[in-house]
């Protein structure tokens, strides 16, 4: 319950920070995208990962930038820092840091700080998991308007947490045996319809008509029976 | 029989309807592909053996991957691949439980756990000013019980916690406009020192507390003479250069401030001293190693900054770093060349002079070239002696660890560097060579067969038999043999490595056939920096010829400018022998191959130089006899992304030159297309493959029409985008932005085809996706960045001929007035019509190829190169620019899939599974012989192959065929048949007895 109160707290200083805090700083930029990788399922707090996914890439623009994330899930990205300014900034990010030491762990990671205006895409790549690239858009014209959206299915993130949308399975499962699908095969196929020769078609035929049938038959000269067929064709070896 | 035709094609759906092309199943991993993973030239190794833990190395790499490797067998235990522009500058371990790296030019420090990799923290540098990047973690400075390490980057030191990453304290250093060299700490000091020079002539030393960071002294003094090159450090309060005209060894002493130069005359050390000489950056305290043109020396620096000369260390040699042993003294390894084997000693260096510790000759396969690193590393022995093993890289990137005077084990990690590949059949099997081999007895055969059933019946759970039906799959198959198979899956593939070495790989193992260092590109006097390019298939002989083994063209380069001189090279493809080489030879710019071979099948090769003209390879007679007859119908063209022009070329005539060269041609501009440089700039560029084979030219649409591809081998396609999306991210609008399509003849330079995408960002958004575009047949599928609607997306055009349309009349073709036998000439003006369709793809792509079969009949499938370094296979069909959000009956049946926004992906459909090519780079698609199947190699920092069918293997059984059931199937038919003959024979005594 306390962790409902606190995202929702949370997203509200979201909502109004990155307005807040772009206007004030203008002048002292300190580009970074701080985000987090959450695996629904995994554990409850939604801290540490799978063990089967440490090797978690974080890629901005396509390959621009390239981090990985900590044990509990937390990256930063800092955007190519062109038109860098002199000084200032390096005391915002040096400050920054203390602050999120003063402050509380989530209170300033989870949001883009002053990134060049401009459409950016977060990607994430790791084996097993389908994650829907993000795209944060950071306006030029409405300094401080920061949007960060799925690109798959459009929704906006109030936060820049990312989940897994699919967890991908790269291998056909092989079905279990059954007796079925040995008789589907082709193989299995020709045994059944053998069977069905051998055993049912004598059935369907009335045993009298096939009296009859084979008087008639031998009345005109012999049934030609496969045992004929076989040991004539012995004899001719 | 319309209706036949009606309800085949609908079972042909309802087959086909089942999207997977390409799936596996969890247990056929191995069976046919492999991969292998690999991390590059190692350029830092840092030991960690301490305690009863694994015994473990940390190693950077020139592919900037960061790893650990098992010491005992050189084993990967985990690996990271950092970004291409993310270099890594030094490597450290801290607290004995973290690796540290400084990376971007001292802006990244990141931690990663030792053990397992996992990354523990991550802290940005940032600064104004870019400087050499230092990294400095003493082995135990504390401040307020946490354990601190120094980094100088970008002009400002660091103090940084080594648990958590956090910052201590920091100080601009570079406001002076000093360039620091050295950061120098002493254990149990209250300061620490950073050093460096002021502009070229003046030295300047910074003190600083070590606990806050508080500027305590800031010292320089001029020296006349200037420097160049590096600082050295000695010890900890003296360092050495070189003076700026290279001709005296200066000595450094700063001691409390106190700043006093020494200054040595070179010739007054060394004897025959000539030039050029480089301090070593081999860290010896007490002592430094001079490296000239030719001589190694180690020298000493006695008191009041005095040099001796210690010992010569004799010619080509590699030096470690020293190495403290546990008496206090130190020792450092050196490996020498000598006769074909190295010489590894390991030197005591002490205060009376040095003396041999080890000495021991190991050889190495002459194919290594020299010893580039050396790396040392101390054990204790049982005799509690001191014994050593060292880390040594060699000249063509491979890794040897040697311990006891033997190889204890090798990484061929020249392998992470592929520059280029080339596919070269086997040979033919020879007579009275059986291809099967015959079970050894009924015994084995009878278990081999029960084993093989429990696979097919999934009822073999342990991991045993699973273990041992895996290993009878890959013997049965045969598919590591050294000869040609019936369905082409066994090939070799040639590749060339940046440090100019050739592999010949085989597809079945990827076991390495042969490799050589290729002696065209070494350095040597007249070629410093060599590099190689690409390869060619020089010769191929299957017709004629055949007692020649095939052979394959290295082409490289004098050096990174386009009119350095190139160097050729012809390698017989079997045994790797060097058959010529030709070097140095005309600037190389593009090399054409042409569709004309010699009596011998070597294939004739056109060579653009620089200066625009062409030089025809092989030189020979009767190549210049075959090339002048058919010069006239020789084209090409030639893109200039700088000015924005296209142009096409011919032959033109015999050029003019102080020596006659009847090879060498001038070119005659034939077209050109201006590109206007305010509104356009080519992106990319593509042709079609040239040893891609195209079954049919017709299509049969849904309506029984007929539709003609245009296949020609001189389409170009060429993708240009406004000049402002060439610039950083945020720099456009979606307003500003396009991406403008062309398919262009490159005969007649005319322009068949243009599309305009608004509001995108071209393929060349980042010099990394420059390949994402693929020309097949008629064709062409490119991906690019929509700005305005914020993702990637996915064009298709494919290009039809419209002149042929008319003959689809029956009658005409009966009639014989039909054109499909009229000559075509490229200089009419060709009816196309195009059609062009786009999709929306969720990934960023790295590059992008084709499927390519045997006879082109197959379906194509796209193979997609991820961000994510994995390998998706996407069926033609889904970028089918005829797809209709409600297709009709008649289109169903065709195959086409309902129009979708964007591409899905098929987690099945990823060909490299649950791997991932680290560094992935290219994809090389090669037919087999078999018309369903195409061979895929994946290269990068990791190698993988795999064989492919994209329409599934129509034509042969699977791997997984169970054999044993058609017996038993057989044999139960046969029983039957028995039967029922006694039966009936029963039957017929009865029926007689009545």
């Amino acid at each position: 319950m306390a962790a409902q109160y606190l995202t929702v707290f949370l997203s509200l200083i979201l909502l109004l920070l990155p307005s807040a805090f772009g206007i004030s700083n203008r002048n002292s930029e300190g580009y970074s995208i701080n985000g987090k990788v959450r695996f629904p399922g995994f554990s409850s707090t939604g801290f540490g990962l799978p063990a089967k996914v440490s090797n978690i890439k974080i890629i901005l623009n396509g390959g621009e930038k390239v981090t990985f994330v900590r044990p509990d899930g937390y990256f930063s990205l800092y955007p190519d820092d062109f038109n860098l300014p002199a000084q200032g900034l390096i005391s915002e990010v040096f400050g920054m840091h203390k602050c999120s030491i003063l402050f509380s762990p989530f209170s300033l990671r989870n949001f883009i700080h002053n990134v060049p205006a401009g459409t950016h895409l977060i990607e994430v790549a790791a084996i097993g998991y389908f994650f829907s690239p993000v795209r944060v858009d950071v306006s030029a014209r409405h300094p401080g308007k920061v949007q960060a959206a799925l690109t798959e299915n459009r929704r906006s993130l109030s936060e820049l947490v990312l989940e897994p949308m699919v967890e991908e399975q790269y291998f056909e499962i092989r079905e279990p045996f059954n007796v079925l699908s040995l008789l589907k095969s082709p193989m299995g196929l020709m045994i059944g319809f053998m069977v069905i020769v051998m055993f049912l078609m004598p059935k369907l035929v009335d045993p009298e008509e096939l009296k009859r049938a084979q008087e008639e038959m031998g009345a005109q000269g012999g049934v030609p029976s496969l045992a004929n067929f076989l040991s004539g064709a012995q004899r001719t070896n | 029989m319309n209706m036949a035709i009606r309800v085949y094609l609908l079972l042909f759906i309802v087959l086909s309807y089942s999207y997977t092309a390409f799936s596996l199943y969890e247990d056929q991993v191995g069976l046919m592909d492999w991969h292998q993973q690999y991390i590059g030239k190692v350029k830092h190794a840092v030991f960690h053996t301490h305690k009863a833990a694994r015994k473990r190395v940390v190693v950077s790499t020139e592919e900037n991957v960061i790893s650990s490797l098992d010491l005992r067998h050189g084993d990967i235990f985990w690996r990271h691949v950092l970004a291409p522009t993310d270099v890594i500058d030094q490597i450290d371990i801290a607290l004995g439980k973290y690796v540290i790296t400084l990376s971007s030019g001292g802006s990244i420090l990141r931690a990663w756990n030792l053990p397992d990799g996992q990354m523990v923290w991550e802290s940005t540098l940032l600064g104004p000013n870019a400087s050499k990047p230092l990294l400095l973690v003493p082995a135990n400075f504390k401040v307020d019980r946490e354990n601190v390490m120094f980094i100088y980057g970008n002009g400002f030191i660091h103090a940084i916690s080594s648990i958590d990453g956090e910052f201590i304290w920091k100080k601009e250093l570079a406001s002076e406009g000093i360039n620091i060299q050295q950061l120098i700490y002493t254990d149990g000091s209250d300061t620490i020192s950073a050093v460096g020079f002021v502009g070229t002539h003046r030295f300047g030393a910074y003190i600083l507390d070590v606990k806050s960071g508080e500027l305590l002294k800031y010292k320089s003094m001029e020296f006349t003479d200037g420097f160049s090159g590096d600082l050295s450090l000695v010890t900890d309060d003296t360092a050495v250069a070189i003076d700026s005209i290279g001709t005296s060894l200066v000595t450094i002493q700063f001691h409390d401030g106190l700043i006093s130069f020494h200054q040595t005359l070179l010739s007054h050390l060394i004897q025959d001293f000539r030039r050029a000489a480089v301090i070593s950056p081999s860290n010896i305290p007490g002592a430094f190693i001079l490296e000239t043109d030719n001589s190694v020396t180690l020298i000493k620096v006695i008191s009041r900054g005095e040099l001796k000369v210690v010992e010569e260390l004799g010619h080509a040699t590699a030096v470690s770093d020293a190495l403290f042993l546990p008496g206090g003294q130190q020792a450092f390894a050196l490996v020498q060349h000598r006769d074909g084997k190295i010489l590894l000693t390991v030197k005591l260096d002490s205060d009376d002079g040095t003396s041999n510790l080890l000495e021991e000759t190991i050889h190495l396969d002459n194919q290594r070239g020299k010893v580039q690193k050396v790396f040392i590393n101390t054990y204790v022995r049982v005799d509690r002696s001191n014994g050593f093993r060292v880390l040594i890289v060699m000249e063509d990137d491979s890794l040897f660890l040697l311990q006891q005077g033997e190889i204890v084990w090798s990484r061929e990690d020249g392998l992470a560097s592929i520059v280029d590949v080339k596919p070269v059949v086997l040979p033919v099997e020879k007579d009275g060579v059986s291809v099967a081999k015959v079970e050894n007895n009924l015994f084995e055969w009878l278990k081999g067969h029960l084993l093989k059933l429990k696979g097919t019946l999934m009822i073999a759970t342990t991991p045993d038999d699973v273990a041992a039906i895996q290993k009878m799959r890959l013997l049965s198959s045969g598919k590591s043999k050294m000869t040609r198979d019936r369905n082409g899956f066994r090939k070799l593939l040639i590749v060339l490595t940046r440090a100019g070495k050739l592999f010949a790989l085989h597809t079945g193992d990827g076991r390495i056939v042969w490799s050589r260092l290729l002696r065209t590109l070494r350095k040597s006097e007249t070629c410093q920096s060599p590099r190689g390019i690409s390869l060619h298939q020089w010769q191929d002989p299957h017709h004629h010829a055949l007692d020649q083994n095939p052979s394959v063209l290295i082409v490289g380069r004098c050096g990174d400018s386009l009119d350095s001189a190139g160097l050729l090279s012809i390698v017989d493809a079997y045994t790797g022998e060097e058959r010529n080489h030709m070097e140095p030879v005309h600037s190389i710019v593009h090399i054409i191959p042409l569709s004309f071979t010699d009596s011998l099948e070597q294939r004739l090769h056109l060579l653009l130089d620089a200066n625009r003209r062409a030089h025809l390879y092989p030189r020979t007679a009767e190549a210049l006899d075959i090339f002048q007859r058919e010069s006239g119908n020789i084209y090409w063209y030639s893109a200039e992304t700088e000015e924005g022009t296209l142009r096409g070329h011919s032959v033109h005539k015999n050029c003019v030159l102080e020596e006659a060269d009847n090879f060498c041609f001038d070119s005659r501009d034939l077209w050109s297309i201006v590109f206007p440089s305010e509104s356009e700039k080519i992106a990319a560029t593509a042709t079609r493959s040239l040893n891609e084979v195209v079954h049919t030219q017709a299509k049969v649409t849904e309506d029984q029409e007929v539709m003609y591809k245009y296949v020609s081998k001189n389409l170009l396609f060429l993708a240009t985008v406004a000049p402002k999306d060439v610039g950083p991210i945020g720099s456009v609008t979606p307003d500003e932005s396009y991406l403008i399509a062309y398919l262009i003849d490159t005969v007649t330079g005319r322009i068949l085809h243009r599309v305009t995408h608004h509001g995108s960002v071209g393929p060349v958004h980042a010099v990394i996706k420059l390949h994402s575009f693929v020309f097949s047949e008629n064709w062409v599928v490119y991906h690019y960045f929509n700005l305005r609607a914020h993702r990637y997306e996915m064009s298709v055009i494919e290009i039809y001929d419209q002149a042929r349309a008319e003959n689809k009349d029956v009658l005409k073709l009966v009639l014989g007035t039909h054109n499909l036998t009229s000559p075509i000439t490229a200089f009419s003006r060709p009816e196309v019509s195009t059609k062009s369709q786009s999709y929306f793809f969720a990934h960023s792509l790295k590059t992008m190829a084709v499927t390519l079969t045997a006879k082109g009949i197959t379906s194509k499938q796209v193979l997609l190169g991820t961000i994510g370094d994995q390998v998706l296979a996407l069926d033609k069909r889904f970028l089918d620019p005829r797809r209709t959000v409600n297709p009709t009956q008649a289109e169903k049946e065709e195959g086409i899939i309902p129009l979708t926004d964007s591409l899905s992906i098929i987690p099945q459909s990823y060909v490299t599974h649950t791997l991932k090519v680290e560094g992935l780079r290219g994809i090389v698609t090669v037919p087999a012989k078999l018309e369903s199947t195409t061979l895929v190699f994946v290269y990068g920092t990791d190698l993988f192959f795999t064989r492919l069918a994209p329409s599934r293997t129509y034509d042969s059984l699977t791997e997984d065929f169970s054999y044993a059931l058609l017996l038993i199937t057989i044999g139960a038919l046969v029983i039957a048949i028995f039967i029922t003959w006694v039966w009936s024979e029963k039957k017929e005594l009865q029926e007689k007895w009545r």
